[in-house]
């Protein structure tokens, strides 16, 4: 069914990211809703998200998203374009480039708040 | 199903599958500047040490980020509830299974995208 190499790794990290996505989101929504209840409760989980492995998984989570969104996007490529067969590995390894190139900068970033 | 070769899955036969096919396409673009963006201006450019109550009280004030908000939230959880239905059919086996799970799927995605929504129209500042 797949061709082995990249396509498969690309296939499971692609699920993983987006069960995990699915699964922040759940929280996300529901921390968010505290707003409805005034500043006190809203606030106080704001202050439990400064704790650094909530921080850390900040990070994760921008990569988790960065990687499904490029990803997702190279899929498209193949399904609307069906000459892009033949570039297979350039757009493989271009959209890891387009990754680092814009996760990097950001991993730099996002790391200096992060305080043991 | 036939995949093909970066690792998608194949354009379906079946028309539901087909258009749940073209949807995760569609929204999936969407989603990616969408929620790209939300990442670069919330967890980039501000961070969790300066957004609070206020923060989100300034930023609703404006239909603009309410719009931004509320698409980005349907979208994320039609998309992400469809992903881990594709989820449960490829690794669910037993249907008595398959059924509780795909109907506790249905009832939280409801309940926390029904929840989300309300909170987004009816958000008034308070203190």
């Amino acid at each position: 069914m797949y061709k082995g190499g990249t396509g498969q790794w690309a296939y499971f990290l692609h699920r993983l990211s987006g069960a995990a996505i699915f699964l922040y989101l759940l929280i996300h929504i529901v921390d968010t809703a505290l707003l409805g209840w005034g500043p006190k409760y809203f606030n106080y989980m704001m202050q439990l998200y400064t704790h650094p492995l909530f921080k850390l998984g900040e990070i994760g989570l921008f990569a988790a998203v960065l990687f499904h969104a490029l990803n997702g996007l190279r899929i498209c490529i193949f399904d609307f374009w069906v000459g892009a067969t033949r570039y297979h590995s350039q757009i493989f390894w271009g959209a890891m480039v387009l990754f680092s190139v814009i996760f990097l900068p950001v991993f730099y970033i996002m790391i200096q708040r992060v305080h043991f | 199903m036939q995949g093909n070769v970066a690792g998608g899955r194949g354009r379906p036969q079946d028309k539901f599958e087909l258009r749940a096919w073209f949807f995760m396409r569609i929204s999936g673009v969407i989603l990616a500047v969408l929620a790209i963006g939300h990442l670069f201006i919330m967890h980039v450019f501000n961070s969790i040490e300066n957004i609070d109550y206020q923060f989100v009280v300034e930023r609703w004030k404006t239909p603009f980020w309410r719009t931004y908000d509320f698409v980005m939230l349907v979208l994320a959880m039609m998309h992400g509830t469809n992903g881990i239905r594709v989820l449960i059919g490829d690794y669910v086996r037993s249907p008595g299974k398959k059924l509780f799970a795909l109907s506790s799927l249905y009832t939280l995605s409801f309940i926390i995208l029904a929840l989300g929504a309300i909170i987004l129209f009816t958000f008034k500042a308070v203190g």
